[in-house]
């Protein structure tokens, strides 16, 4: 900057050389990250191994690593009571992607449509709020009972948790369209229908979207919760046969199986917000990345 | 208020379909001329006794207007100029035909406003643009509402962000721009449709100097070719007077009008930098300004009155 206050030209090279610099400074910051990442990730693991191994801490409550190694892979090579780990997987999967397209689907359409109608949502509002703080989950006791131990009560657990976090997202996403926007499109004789296609929707996509990341989670709790009240397959209900033979290390198993499928599936909706709110000015979803 | 007002004319869309039907969807690239068909052509605004009244949450009745009463000729432009506040965004949404009048009445082109009135156009201080659509398509919104096909209305929405100077942008979208291209982009999407009668709620309030200049300057040029009948709300007095045919002063709230006066200065103007140094600008300024003052020191009063 100051060479250009004294009326200098800034150079290729010099551009180059600048240009340069910033990267290697952006080199050394990612791999400080990187160590610093593995670092803690030993330290934990390592330290959870050592703690156990000293007998500091009950390997019998609460698992130990190498432990849990062993258990994931007598999971994948025996297998389990009720079948391969993949069949049990499958199940739960099943299961809960169900749940998350039933409850999105759901809460998406009655989100918009509540959202968009201000009689709807002063009649039905105080309804919704109630039946979002009853604890919800105790419902799969109640979808047990009623539809028995197949996979359909496990789905319509899943969907219940998933539908109001995408409820209420879809809710607020239609009350916070610019009313300038809609202003417009209808002086330019846009229908209802049309003013839902052009700006409503596509306005509250972004809510909706973010609302995905949470909702997979939910749905995927529903599922094993539902399966460990009553299943006869399922990663729930491997776990809760772990519980019953007091083994913590399948019941680690089972959550770093969830985990990583969870990760999957959490960028697979990270791809999906990409390409729908391409839109978008990049800093927003970048800062959600980290 | 403007956010539930809003909503108040919810039942006024029955009116448009008739549009497309009326509208031929043969426009050519070129664009020039008004479509034939558009009956008319140009259309004036005829406002009598208007009042406005809206209902506050608490229940209880707050007069935005009473009694405005004003005309606009076919094809002039006519300014409004008033104190924050004093119902200037209101009158124009009784012109669109977004809200319903409390009493009194709106005529364009002779028929009285009931629902959204056919062939408006507005224009918004906070940009409206589908920040989730690219510039081309933005553009596209008015021809496309109107049931033109897509590839004609392709062809003139290009056509179009030319003429606003923003040709090679037609993949950007509206974050990717600067506030003034973002203004052009707006202001191409107001005029794609051809319409009778625009509506520019304080359009260039937000911009710097600079930008107000050429974007005035733009907009008078596009103004002059097309000849919408205009009703332009702003601020600015400078604006108000180089670019108008005729400034309506309205008094602090509930708003009404005070004076109009007829802008006599000639057209076409030219730049709108070089008008604001001659001696007719200067007295006409001087004299709106006089009317205006006391209603902006009331309301400045009164808005001060309340925070104490």
């Amino acid at each position: 900057m100051s060479a250009l206050a004294q009326g200098e030209t800034v150079t290729p090279q010099r551009q180059a050389a600048a240009a340069d610099a910033g990267k290697a400074a952006h080199r050394r910051l990612t791999r400080w990250i990187w160590a610093g990442r593995a670092i803690l990730a030993v330290a934990v693991v390592g330290g959870w191994q050592w703690f156990t191994e000293e007998g500091w801490v009950d390997k019998f409550f609460f698992g130990q690593p190498s432990e849990i190694w062993n258990s994931l892979v007598k999971l994948f090579t025996e297998g389990t009571a009720f079948g391969t780990i993949w069949e049990n997987l499958w199940v739960t999967m099943q299961e809960a992607i169900l749940g998350f397209l039933l409850g999105t689907l759901v809460g998406v359409v009655l989100g918009i449509l509540l959202g968009s109608n201000k009689y709807l949502s002063a009649v039905v509002g105080p309804y919704i709020r109630i039946v979002n703080s009853i604890p919800r989950i105790v419902l799969g006791s109640i979808f047990i009972v009623a539809f028995g131990l197949g996979v359909f009560p496990k789905v319509l657990l899943a969907a219940v948790l998933v539908f109001f976090v995408v409820f209420f997202n879809a809710f607020q996403g239609v009350r916070e369209v610019d009313q300038n926007l809609v202003a417009n499109v209808r002086v330019l004789g846009a229908t209802p229908v049309q003013v839902a296609i052009h700006v409503t929707i596509p306005s509250a996509m972004t809510w909706i979207i973010a609302s995905l990341h949470t909702a997979f989670g939910f749905a995927i709790i529903g599922a094993l919760v539902a399966e460990v009240l009553g299943a006869q397959q399922g990663v729930g209900l491997i776990i809760s046969q772990a519980q019953g033979t007091f083994d913590p290390n399948t019941v680690f198993a089972c959550m770093v199986i969830i985990a990583v499928i969870t990760l999957g599936a959490e960028y697979l909706i990270s791809l999906l917000e990409h390409s729908v709110l391409k839109w978008r000015p990049p800093n927003r979803s970048e800062s959600q990345a980290i | 208020m403007s956010k539930e007002s809003t909503d108040k004319g919810v039942a006024a869309n029955v009116a448009i379909d008739a549009r497309s039907t009326e509208r031929p969807h043969a426009m050519g690239a070129t664009h020039q001329h008004r479509p034939p068909g558009e009956t008319g052509a140009n259309a004036g605004i005829g406002i009598s006794g208007l009042t406005k009244r809206y209902l506050t949450p608490k229940g209880e009745t707050f007069t935005a207007i009473t009694d405005v009463t004003l005309s606009v000729e076919p094809g002039q432009f006519c300014s409004i100029v008033g104190p924050t506040g004093c119902g200037k965004s209101t009158t124009l949404a009784q012109v669109s035909g977004l809200e319903r009048p409390s009493e009194g009445s709106v005529r364009v082109g002779g028929h009285t406003v009931e629902g959204v009135t056919k062939g408006v156009s507005y224009m918004f201080q906070a940009d409206a643009l589908f920040p989730w659509k690219s510039v081309l398509n933005n553009v596209m919104m008015g021809p496309v509402l109107l049931g033109t096909p897509k590839r004609e209305a392709t062809l003139l929405a290009r056509d179009w962000l030319r003429r606003v100077g923003l040709a090679g942008f037609e993949d950007r979208y509206p974050h990717q721009l600067s506030g003034g291209m973002r203004k052009r982009v707006a202001m191409a999407a107001a005029l794609i449709n051809n319409p009778r009668i625009l509506l520019m709620d304080e359009p260039f309030g937000a911009l710097d100097v600079q930008t107000k200049a050429i974007m005035q300057n733009e907009l008078l040029t596009l103004w002059e070719e097309l000849r919408p009948s205009v009703l332009f709300i702003t601020h600015d007095l400078d604006e108000a007077v180089a670019l108008s045919d005729r400034v309506v002063v309205m008094t602090s709230s509930p708003g009404t009008v005070k004076d109009v006066f007829d802008i006599d200065l000639p057209r076409p103007r030219g730049d709108v930098q070089q008008i604001r140094h001659e001696e007719r600008f200067l007295e006409l300024q001087g004299r709106i300004w006089e009317s205006l003052k006391d209603e902006v020191t009331r309301a400045y009063a009164r808005t001060a009155g309340e925070a104490a």
